[in-house]
């Protein structure tokens, strides 16, 4: 494998102009999937999928901007992301603790996980790790089980009605092997989505971060960075400026196949035993 | 910016990250206020007394930077005694003359100047003036300021600028502002001190706008005030400073600076006036200035029309300055539609533009499409102002009937920017050069293409005439080379021409070559070095981190690759840096010349300590420390003695709609605003006036990150319609609950004008303010939507009326005033009814908002 590639997105300086999510289906030729007013803040792309493979959130909340407090609590219902809109008298607010109002954007994508459930649930091997390091599925090898749908713990990866295949985030596979930078952070005017060797990523990161919290803005910090966590870190990390749940993240992640090989042992020490037994039995009668 | 400028943004962030305070000052909260240090919500069409209010700041409190103010302003000129400001008069200047709603400015200008006596003669020549914006020509130039100009240094001068500025802001306090924009006290006195903190010889700060100050009926006094504010501040010709234009196409500069415009030449040069301007002597002893570059108007002007007519312009016969076309009124595109309804404009070319919904009072533009002979229309798509014959408002309304309807369209498909080679010149006034990656397909042209082909065709028709009215356009330089498989002409020998050519063909180097002898040619003599040494300066691509912060090869900056205007004032009056910090020019005595790593804008080897002779004309008058070298007397004018129609000084005036009262002023709107009394543009009661209370809420109209304007670029693009689908109204959760309004639900929005829907998004970005003591609700309105297209809804431009700024003739789209109430418009003729009842119920006629 040639060095781990990956994405780090800096929440704290996105503008949420959309232009990854423009530039990635125009590279990838993802479809348009739909004309639906959401009333969900600016975001009418709801979530990824299929057809999004990178996805702006816009959050509305009331939070003092600036010398926040450190250690704040955000107690709370998780927000309404996703809720039916209807259901909403307005612009979903996420919570907080009531003072100026701000707008939190964060481009979302897949996670190209170090433990990628995805992939350890493909029986096709249309799902590979690249030489990038990075999770790429192959659509001509791809069958359409949709195994991997529900194996991803972030709801990355979606089927497509028409042809029943499995779509998500290439990390642009056919530009990174030229030498190019994904369409994503290529077209990022404010350098929000930043791509190179992930080693590189993550020490420009932890300085960031390091930056923001010295500034007075306490709430900055990474997700997903840390390679200790239930995915054992991610290709594709970010910085956010409140909790993982407040943009729609899992706080907590785990690759939903992380137990399989203890489940599997144990079901091996299972399966021999009652072979044992069976045999017993056996022997007993013989 | 970030909303409508992403990629520009990038500059503000990178300035955020090195330790910037970032104020955003807008009614809504968008994704500008969301990376801001400081988001101030303020009442649509109140900036006048926000800067004001910062102005009075500054000036009460001693945070002017008095060494920049007398070096480099007209703070200490005396203005003559029979000038009378807006605290005198209860919000006129002196010079009103009320029957033509204008104002004779000459009781402006500097004492010292000769007042000649009001005649008939004179004001109808003053009326032309006013009307054919002659004003906007000086732009850049500044007029004439006549005779000897007499200061006071200590600016103790009760009729000295400072003086003047002094009272006239008298009574912009902090609890004025409050008052009439609903910005609290704290907040305001936050921007006070953080603007003020950060300039000065050690900071400076830098103040970006966009429509949101011009398209209103003060919309030149809203830039103006900023200009005061930086120039108190010593904010200009400084690095970090300044005041960006952030235009609001990709190319808006470059089409003013060649230019798009009725009453201009490229850069800048006054179109001349029927029988004012008579032969090219009298023209240019009328326009140019005798003082700073535009002394040297002869040279631009024989060499723009040597471009034009070649070996056919000869010092015999003016250099074809009578082929030139003159103005004969107010030819701006709103009195253009009028003169369309009036049938006397009967063709129309429409290249890129969207009026039928782009456009203020988009029915009033349809009534013009629809008396017109033929129209054409070039685009990408077919957009609203190529089908409204068919699908428009009005064949629903039944208004119109397409079998009445005898103007011929027609449809040319455009090329799109990937498709064509040309430049791009926008608000940094940076020429960038892109290349044709494809060729167009189909029958899809590019502009350049169509202009060249017809223009062609036009000769070859005329080839044979021998009619004198023909000549001006057989004797046309009109040979550029073509190139590709589609004829394209070649945009690089257009940018040579631009740039000009010298004896023997040399490409010129600099604007400084140009003469007036017939020996050179320019066609805009601030492009002149573009194409320096025949090589396309605006293709240069050096990255940054290849050359100094300035980065002088990427692009090419007009004019003369300069980066920053007015640069020498970066310097203190002897010529040294007024920092270390913020240092970029300095004189270099022992060599003689200014140095620093941008082009000076100033003649380079001119001392700081040079005087001039009394007797010297143009450039050689500047005196070393006139750096405002493109003004009449080197300044910078904080109080505008002459150029501008509606006032030497800003004053705050309520937009034409509006729900509240003048707090400051008897007369509460720009009395010399541009009115147009027609029936399809009836104005609203105002200013707490009987039936004001029918449309209760300011409205302003935007645009989204993910839209183009009037939507021709964009609403067609699923990729892009899928990110903004609908037509939507922003309102807060007070207004929704006051008006029961939903969340996704409809509202219907009502004007003096039309009924328009949209689907409703309830969000607390929209803040309701506290203005005089009342509760006010603001409405957002992206206008990009019509009824063609993949994304489709109506407009927000059939709401608006057509009362202009009298300076360059723009609609006031940002502040306005309407009903909303829930639920989807009436259909068809219903519709109508629903806006003659808004009208009947406040009491509206053909008078109505056209008081003074």
């Amino acid at each position: 494998m040639t060095q781990r590639m990956g994405f780090f997105t800096d929440t704290s300086v996105c503008i949420g102009c959309k232009a990854c999510e423009v530039a990635c289906k125009e590279w990838n030729h993802v479809p348009e999937d739909g004309l639906n007013f959401t009333g969900m803040s600016y975001d009418n792309t709801e979530q990824l999928g299929a057809d999004t493979w990178r996805h702006v959130a816009f959050i509305e909340q009331r939070k003092p901007l600036a010398e926040q407090e450190p250690g704040v609590d955000h107690e709370g219902p998780v927000p309404p992301l996703g809720a039916p809109p209807d259901a909403a008298p307005m612009t979903p607010m996420a919570p907080g603790e009531g003072g100026d109002l701000r707008w939190l954007m964060a481009s979302d994508v897949c996670k190209h996980c170090t433990k990628a459930a995805c992939l350890d649930v493909c029986p096709t091997g249309a799902l590979f790790r690249t030489e990038f390091g990075t999770v790429v599925v192959q659509s001509d090898v791809c069958n359409g089980c949709g195994y991997c749908i529900p194996a991803c713990p972030f709801g990355v990866i979606g089927q497509r009605e028409d042809d029943g295949r499995a779509w998500k985030c290439t990390l642009c596979y056919d530009r990174i092997g030229d030498g190019l930078e994904p369409a994503c952070a290529k077209a990022c005017p404010t350098d929000s989505i930043q791509y190179g060797p992930l080693d590189e990523l993550r020490e420009r990161a932890a300085a960031r971060v390091a930056t923001l919290n010295d500034a007075g803005v306490d709430d900055a910090r990474l997700y997903l960075a840390d390679t200790d966590d239930g995915i054992r870190g991610a290709g594709a990390f970010f910085l956010l400026l409140d909790d993982p749940e407040v943009y729609g993240l899992p706080p907590d992640p785990i690759a939903t196949t992380r137990d399989l090989p203890a489940m599997w042992r144990h079901a091996a020490l299972a399966a021999a035993g009652l072979l044992g037994a069976g045999l017993l039995a056996f022997a007993g009668r013989a | 910016m970030a909303e409508c400028h992403p990629v520009g943004f990038q500059w503000v962030m990178e300035a955020k990250a090195r330790g910037a305070v970032v104020i955003h000052v807008d009614p809504r909260f968008t994704r500008t206020s969301a990376l801001a240090d400081l988001h101030v919500p303020i009442r649509a069409g109140t900036d006048i007394a926000f800067l004001g209010g910062l102005i009075h700041y500054i000036l009460e409190n001693g945070e002017y930077f008095r060494e920049y103010l007398l070096a480099y302003t007209n703070a200490a000129s005396i203005v003559r005694e029979e000038f009378r400001d807006t605290e005198d008069l209860d919000g006129l200047f002196s010079g009103f003359i009320e029957e033509a709603r204008k104002y004779d400015p000459r009781s402006w200008q500097y004492a010292g100047s000769e007042m000649p006596a009001p005649s008939r003669e004179v004001d109808e020549e003053l009326l032309l003036m006013t009307e054919t914006a002659r004003v906007e020509a000086h732009g850049s130039g500044g007029p004439e300021v006549a005779g000897e100009i007499q200061t006071d240094e200590t600016l103790q001068h009760p009729r000295c600028v400072f003086q003047i500025l002094k009272r006239h802001f008298a009574r912009y306090t902090a609890e004025v502002v409050e008052q009439i924009c609903g910005v609290p006290r704290e907040s305001f006195d936050r921007v006070c001190r953080l603007v003020t903190e950060n300039s000065g010889p050690e900071r400076t700060t830098a103040i970006a706008y966009a429509v949101g100050w011009t398209q209103h009926t003060t919309g030149v006094q809203n830039i103006r005030a900023a200009a005061i504010l930086q120039l108190l501040l010593g904010n200009i010709g400084r690095p970090g400073g300044g005041i960006l234009a952030l235009r609001g196409h990709a190319n808006i500069q470059g089409s003013t600076d060649i230019p798009a415009l009725f009453d201009l030449l490229p850069a800048y040069i006054p179109m001349p006036h029927l029988g004012q301007n008579e032969g090219l002597a009298a023209y240019l002893e009328d326009e140019a200035a005798s003082k700073g570059y535009w002394g040297k108007m002869s040279t631009y002007m024989v060499s723009l029309l040597k471009a034009w007519w070649g070996e056919h312009a000869t010092a015999d016969n003016d250099y074809c300055f009578d082929y030139l076309p003159r103005l004969t009124g107010n030819h701006s595109t709103y009195h253009t539609v009028l003169k369309q309804m009036e049938g006397v404009c009967k063709g129309y070319l429409l290249l890129g533009e969207n009026p039928a919904t782009g456009s203020s009072n988009s029915r009033y533009q349809r009534m013009g499409l629809a008396a017109l002979d033929w129209l054409v229309v070039r685009d990408f798509s077919l957009i609203e102002s190529a089908t409204w014959w068919k699908d428009g408002p009005e064949i629903e309304t039944g208004e119109m009937r397409t079998e009445d309807i005898r103007t011929e369209v027609f449809f040319l498909p455009a090329a799109a920017h990937t498709e064509k080679s040309g430049s791009f010149t926008n608000t940094d006034r940076l020429l960038q050069w892109r290349d044709q990656a494809v060729e167009p397909a189909g029958d899809a042209r590019s502009d350049l293409w169509f202009v060249y082909h017809l223009g062609r065709l036009i000769r070859e028709r005329l080839a044979d005439s021998d009619d004198p009215m023909d000549l001006p356009i057989k004797q046309l330089t009109w040979d550029y080379p073509t190139e590709g498989t589609q004829g394209e002409p070649s945009a690089e020998a257009v940018l040579a021409e631009i740039n000009g050519f010298g004896p023997g063909g040399r490409h010129l180097g600099s604007y400084e070559e140009l003469r007036d002898d017939g020996s050179t040619t320019c066609g805009c003599w601030i492009y002149c070095g573009v194409y320096a040494d025949g090589v396309n300066q605006a293709r240069r691509r050096k990255p940054g981190w290849e050359q100094d912060h300035v980065a002088l090869e990427w692009g090419w900056a007009w004019p003369a690759n300069r980066r920053i205007l007015y640069n020498r004032a970066s310097a203190d009056p002897g010529g040294r840096p007024w920092s270390d910090r913020k240092a970029y020019l300095r004189w270099d005595a022992e060599r003689g010349r200014w140095t620093g790593p941008d082009t000076p804008d100033f003649p380079p080897t001119r001392a700081p300590d040079h005087r001039p002779p009394p007797d010297a004309k143009g450039p050689d008058a500047l005196s070393g420390t006139d750096a405002f070298i493109m003004q009449a007397d080197g300044k910078a004018w904080l109080y505008a003695p002459a150029g501008i129609v509606d006032g030497p000084l800003p004053a705050h005036y309520e937009p034409q709609e509006s729900p509240s009262d003048n707090l400051l002023y008897k007369y509460g709107r720009n009395p010399a605003r541009e009115l147009i009394e027609h029936p399809v543009n009836r104005y609203q009661p105002s200013d707490g006036k009987p039936g004001s209370e029918v449309f209760p809420y300011v409205t302003t109209t935007y645009r989204l990150t993910e839209h183009h304007t009037a939507g021709g670029m964009s609403r067609w693009v699923p990729y892009l319609s899928e990110l903004q689908p609908e037509f939507f109204c922003e309102i807060s959760p007070e207004l929704a609950a006051e008006r029961g309004l939903t969340h996704l639900g409809w509202a219907t929005i009502v004007s003096a004008r039309a009924v328009i829907e949209a689907r409703v998004l309830v969000t607390e970005r929209m803040t309701p303010l506290t203005v005089e003591g009342k509760r006010l609700h603001q409405i957002g309105l992206p206008y990009h939507w019509g009824n063609n297209g993949y994304s489709r809804g109506d407009s927000a431009n059939e709401l608006a009326h057509l009362s202009l700024d009298p300076n360059i003739h723009i609609q006031e789209v940002k502040a306005m005033a309407c009903d909303i109430r829930p639920g989807r418009r009436p259909r068809g003729p219903a519709a109508l009814e629903l806006v003659r009842e808004y009208r009947r119920r406040a009491g509206i006629t053909e008078r109505t908002g056209m008081e003074i």
